[in-house]
């Protein structure tokens, strides 16, 4: 168990690595002078040089790389142009939505697909079935964006229900967590509904795989009924796949705060981004993708874990 | 009065019948036997009496466990039967398990789901019942998982689940098709034993007679989804008044007619090898351990003379099938050199190896794993032309492959067909024909009849024989199955462990083998005249 | 005498005809071919001409002229949605080639050469995986400037190791069998035996995968052009036409309803006819009954 899980943390970490090379160099190649953006096209040639060195862009790539990647373990994520504040401070505020809000999407996913996938496949080929898969499949063609717009259109312009937008903050005492919260809601209802869709199909697909399997047979010939050979037997199996898919949807609902964020108006990092990009206030750019890339990074090291939890032949050496 | 009554059993599966008026009865304490070729029946009239069919499945007639009308018992009754008083037992025990539970929850699931014992009292049963099968908890905790396991021990885990509540009735379907000849002599004792102790009955399904020779008091013979002839054992098989039964029984103990080799050929030397030894990685245990390897072939040295036909046997991973590849060239030796026809083959390039491969050529075991299923019998034969230095147009290419066809005993237009419109028998001869293509010096046949039915082997081992004597081509057959290496071998080789232990004339080996390891795999396998014989003795001395 | 079974060949029905007899497939096509239609028409003829603003005609409702409405310009949301499915199409399809072309190559080559060469090649798709279309895209559009391009890349080369892995994978699993042995020991070498026999064993895979990738193409290529990181105006996307429908979801909520239903009659048609293809082409997925 050790080795293998040293191995997935040696591969996290050199991935993390190859991952800022990338973005480095990103900003590297860029065409445009960052120092001449800030300054604007009227800036003297003495101020521009003198700004250059302030910010150490006259010294060599690689050393520059190496402060910055420093800097990143540190928590500096240099300056942002346009904010004129710490971008780890610009990154801290927001944090505290688009955390929440994934998180929120994530469990309320998981907490939908898996017992509608699981119920699916143990009334495989029922009515009961056919419909939530009939549903799953139009909810994974929906683009989580345009969900979004229909259910603000429903919950908050005609019901209103909810606010359409703008987040008024945690607040001092639990009425404003509960504002807070009735404020993430509907994104997260509208970033969670397609990725439950996917999700509930993979798990019927992975139970139903299992059930083929032999020794739910031989647990059959024990004497267990159905439904606890599906319980004891079948579902730990098929845990496997779907975790695989729960990683790969973090990616996907990550990303996926960028977009719907900008449609309810919510201060997190996908707007944050979203905006420096506008501006191109690439310092900022380039650390909300560090960090969004660095959490992908951290969950899929979380998935490998759950792995040799669920599955006991990852845990000795072979 | 019998335990098991089946009466008029019909069954189909959606359009497609597949039993017929099945008759079988077994009585308390009885061995039965169950015999018949693949697509007989066998496991499906098994399954019926576990009430574990497919979903389409609909079956018609009286099946009677124990005065319970199985056919018509809810299932909440069928589960208080299965695993308690009907227990089974399956073909392939590498995935008869399932890999996240330990052994011990496993085996104390079912005696907690009948008895409602406790958790505590309920793996003492485990750790008796494992012990019983030979799983002691010194070696073998009930903390293991499956995959810690080798495929005999799983089989037996897989036992001690059918065995723990001690069943009126233990059925084994193949329960030891998957291992070979000295883990299934070890699993059929087993089965014996546990059978003699608690008084059970046993329906032992098997594809060869002489395992059913050898444990069954009554022998049912099935075909096509029906029965063919029932009775007492040894009387079926001996007198085999059933034209089907004696058909059975000859394929059994075919020995193709082969012609003793020339002694002026067998002078000359084809294949040498010379201290070959390959090693495996294991993959560490942790980043820091020591890296380990393997030695799956450890010094072997021997030698084949032109047309000669050598049989290389040993228990399943003993580096049999390791050895065969590298022969073809197929994975490199870590030490050691193979000469061939002149030439060593340790050394060349895959370009280099191009004059030595055109004279030596494989068939494998799965007749339905050997060919690309896309490609038309035409392009599948013609593959190994493509090591001749002149290529031969389309022309010269379908003659070639027609006279391939024809020598395996297959027709030209054939050539037209794709494999799934074969059977496995036919599917081995087009194999063959792919082999001889080339008119190849050498052969290596890695199990070759092993996956097919004993009367379509018989057919093949006489294609084997004949192709020998008309082409004069050697062969080294790798093989788990003595019957196999005595009927068409002049010489062989006993592997153990990566080493060969014993060589010599066939028949001098298996008459009187010398080593610990060659006498393990005599004693264990399984013989038809020997189990009747045996049969014989015992009922009239007693 | 033989004792070989009667052995009678299941009769193996054209994969064609198999396929037309599977609902989801043939739903699928029809969806998928009428979508295709819909955009190649858009080439010829569509209701209105999208150039020119009919500010007078602005933010209509369904009607006989103008079936799906117009916008706030005065255009016909019809025309537009038919010649925004040009550009969703023409993304996703180069997209999925990007990907295609260069993961499967990838992926096969890995396979066959093992060792270090596969350990690079994982270890450079968990790079890319760990950086989603959307991150990508907007890292592009922070250098380059938005525009249709920057969609095509950033989801093409999220496609990459999508099919590296799965063309891996399949490799992997074919390589150990023994008509590839029988191939080797044929003398055929590794690139050859990997056109000859691996190629064509994967295809369905590949399809079927392809068809998904297609559709999560389309929703990508939405989602940028929503955000305004993809087709720029005036050419039409759905997705820019969603953003536009937004501010004015309260007054005219038609305005969003046509180019999202799109999308998911498309991507639907699309995953439909994955399910299908798999179902056919690949029998042992294929669910009972």
């Amino acid at each position: 168990m050790t080795a293998y899980l040293a191995k997935r943390l040696a591969i996290g970490l050199a991935t993390l690595l190859v991952a800022s090379l990338v973005v480095f160099s990103v900003l590297e190649i860029l065409p445009g002078d960052p120092a001449r953006i800030m300054l604007g096209l009227n800036a003297s040639p003495e101020a521009l040089e003198a700004l250059r060195s302030q910010m150490g862009l006259d010294r060599p790539v690689v050393l520059r790389y190496l402060d910055w990647l420093a800097g990143m373990a540190t928590g500096d994520f240099g300056r942002s142009y346009t904010y004129s504040s710490p971008v780890i401070e610009l990154v801290a505020e927001r944090v505290s939505v688009s955390l929440p809000l994934a998180l929120m999407a994530l469990a309320l996913s998981t907490a939908i697909a898996i017992p509608v996938g699981i119920f699916a496949a143990a009334r495989r080929g029922r009515l009961s079935d056919t419909i939530a898969m009939g549903i799953a499949q139009v909810g994974v063609a929906i683009p989580n964006f345009w969900f979004a717009m229909l259910l603000v259109y429903i919950f908050a312009v005609g019901l209103r229900l909810v606010p359409a937008g703008g987040f008024p903050g945690w607040g001092e005492d639990w009425g404003g967590v509960w504002q807070g919260f009735k404020a993430l809601l509907l994104p997260a209802v509208a970033l969670a509904l397609p990725q439950a869709a996917i999700l509930s199909r993979v798990t019927r697909s992975a139970m139903l795989e299992v059930m083929g399997e032999d020794y739910i047979r031989t647990a059959r010939a024990k004497g267990l009924p159905r439904r606890a050979v599906l319980w004891r037997h079948a579902l730990r199996n098929a845990l496997i796949p779907v975790l695989t898919i729960l990683g790969l949807q973090f990616a996907f609902l990550l990303a996926g705060t960028i977009i719907i964020e900008n449609v309810f108006y919510l201060p997190g990092l996908g707007r944050l981004i979203f905006q420096a990009i506008s501006q191109r206030d690439l310092i900022v750019v380039e650390g909300v993708v560090m960090l969004l890339v660095a959490s992908i990074i951290v969950i899929n090291l979380l998935v490998d874990i759950c792995y040799a939890i669920a599955d006991p032949r990852l845990r000795t050496g072979r | 009065m019998s335990l098991l009554e089946i009466e008029n059993l019909s069954l189909r599966i959606g359009e497609a019948p597949i039993l017929k008026d099945i008759d079988l009865s077994i009585a308390p304490g009885e061995v039965m036997g169950l015999v018949g070729e693949s697509g007989s029946g066998k496991s499906m009239t098994a399954l019926t009496m576990m009430k574990l069919l497919p979903h389409a499945a609909r079956a018609q007639g009286r099946v009677t466990f124990d005065g319970i009308n199985i056919l018509a018992a809810p299932e909440a009754a069928m589960c208080r039967l299965r695993g308690d008083d009907i227990g089974m037992v399956f073909q392939e025990p590498m995935t008869a398990l399932n890999p996240v539970k330990t052994i011990g929850e496993q085996v104390a699931e079912g005696i907690r789901w009948h008895t409602g014992v406790n958790r505590p009292d309920a793996e003492a049963r485990a750790r008796a019942m494992l012990e019983r099968v030979g799983l002691p908890e010194r070696q073998f905790p009930l903390t293991r998982y499956p995959h810690e396991l080798s495929g005999g021990q799983r089989q037996r885990v897989v036992i001690a689940i059918a065995c723990a509540l001690k069943p009126k009735l233990l059925i084994a379907d193949e329960p030891t098709t998957a291992l070979d000849v000295v883990l299934q002599a070890q699993i059929l004792d087993l089965l014996r034993d546990l059978v003699d102790e608690n008084r059970m009955s046993l329906l032992l399904i098997s594809h060869d007679l002489a395992v059913v020779a050898d444990m069954a008091d009554r022998t049912t013979i099935m075909r096509h989804g029906q029965v063919m002839e029932a009775g007492e054992t040894a009387r079926t098989l001996t007198e085999q008044v059933h034209p089907y039964t004696r058909r059975l029984a000859e394929a059994s103990t075919h020995v193709p007619a082969r012609a003793k080799p020339a002694a002026g050929d067998t002078s000359e030397t084809l294949l040498k090898v010379e201290g070959v030894t390959r090693d495996y990685p294991i993959r560490r245990a942790s980043l820091f351990a020591k890296r380990q390897s393997f030695r799956a072939v450890d010094d072997v040295s021997f030698s084949l003379a032109r047309g000669q036909s050598m049989a290389l046997v040993g228990r399943s991973g003993c580096g049999k099938s390791t050895l065969a590849r590298m022969i073809l060239a197929l994975d490199r030796p870590t030490g050691g050199s193979i000469h061939f026809d002149g030439e060593t083959l340790e050394d060349k390039s895959e370009d280099q190896l191009r004059p030595s491969r055109r004279h030596m050529q494989v068939v494998f075991q799965d007749p339905y794993g050997s060919f690309n299923p896309r490609h038309k019998v035409e392009r599948l034969v013609a593959e190994p032309l493509h090591l001749l230095d002149e290529k031969p147009d389309a022309k010269r290419r379908r003659e070639l492959v027609a006279e391939a066809l024809e020598q395996v005993g297959l027709s030209a237009s054939d050539m037209e067909k794709y494999p799934h419109e074969f059977s496995g028998g036919q599917r081995q001869r087009i194999s063959i024909a792919r082999a001889v293509i080339t008119k190849p010096k050498l052969i290596v046949a890695d199990e070759p009849v092993s996956a097919l039915d004993v009367s379509i082997r018989a057919q093949i081992l006489d294609l084997f024989a004949d192709l020998n004597r008309r082409l004069g081509v050697a062969y080294l057959f790798i093989t788990h199955d003595l019957t196999v290496a005595r009927a068409i071998t002049d010489r062989v080789m006993v592997m153990h462990e990566g080493r060969i232990v014993e060589a010599g004339d066939t028949h001098a080996v298996f008459d009187r083998p010398k080593t610990e390891a060659a006498k393990a795999l005599v004693d264990a396998a399984p013989d038809l005249d020997r189990a009747l014989r045996m049969r014989m003795e015992r009922v009239s001395g007693g | 005498m033989s004792l070989d079974p009667v052995f009678t060949p299941a009769p193996e029905r054209h994969v064609l005809v198999k396929a037309l007899a599977n609902r989801s497939f043939l739903i699928g096509l029809v969806i998928t071919a009428s979508i295709a239609l819909m955009a190649l028409l858009s080439f010829f003829w569509t209701p209105y001409d999208i150039t020119r603003l009919q500010v007078a005609d602005r933010m209509q409702g369904l009607s006989l002229v103008h079936p799906f409405g117009t916008d706030h310009m005065g255009r016909d949301i019809l025309s537009m949605i038919m010649i925004g499915a040009r550009n969703s199409i023409a993304v996703a399809i180069v997209a999925v080639g990007i990907g295609m072309g260069l993961g499967v190559p990838l992926g096969t080559w890995a396979a066959a050469r093992g060792g270090w060469a596969d350990e690079a090649l994982m270890r450079v798709n968990d790079v890319v995986f760990a950086f989603p279309a959307l991150l990508t895209a907007v890292m592009i559009t922070a250098i380059f400037g938005p525009g249709a391009v920057n969609a095509i890349i950033a989801i093409g080369i999220f496609n990459v190791p999508v099919f590296a892995r799965i063309a891996r994978a399949g490799a992997l699993s074919l390589w150990p069998r023994e008509f590839i042995l029988a191939a080797r020991a044929s003398g055929k070498g590794k690139a050859l035996i990997t056109i000859e026999h691996i190629l064509p064993n994967i295809v369905s895979l590949l399809l079927v995968q392809g068809t998904i990738q297609f559709a999560l193409g389309i929703l990508a290529e939405a989602g940028l052009s929503y955000l305004g990181l993809g087709a720029q105006p005036p050419m039409p996307s759905w997705g820019r036409m969603l953003f536009e429908a937004q501010t004015r979801m309260a007054v005219a909520p038609h305005l969003a309803l046509f180019p999202g239903l799109a999308i998911v009659v498309t991507v639907l048609g699309l995953n439909l006819l994955g399910d299908g293809l798999r179902d056919v082409l690949d029998p042992r997925l294929r669910r009972e009954r």
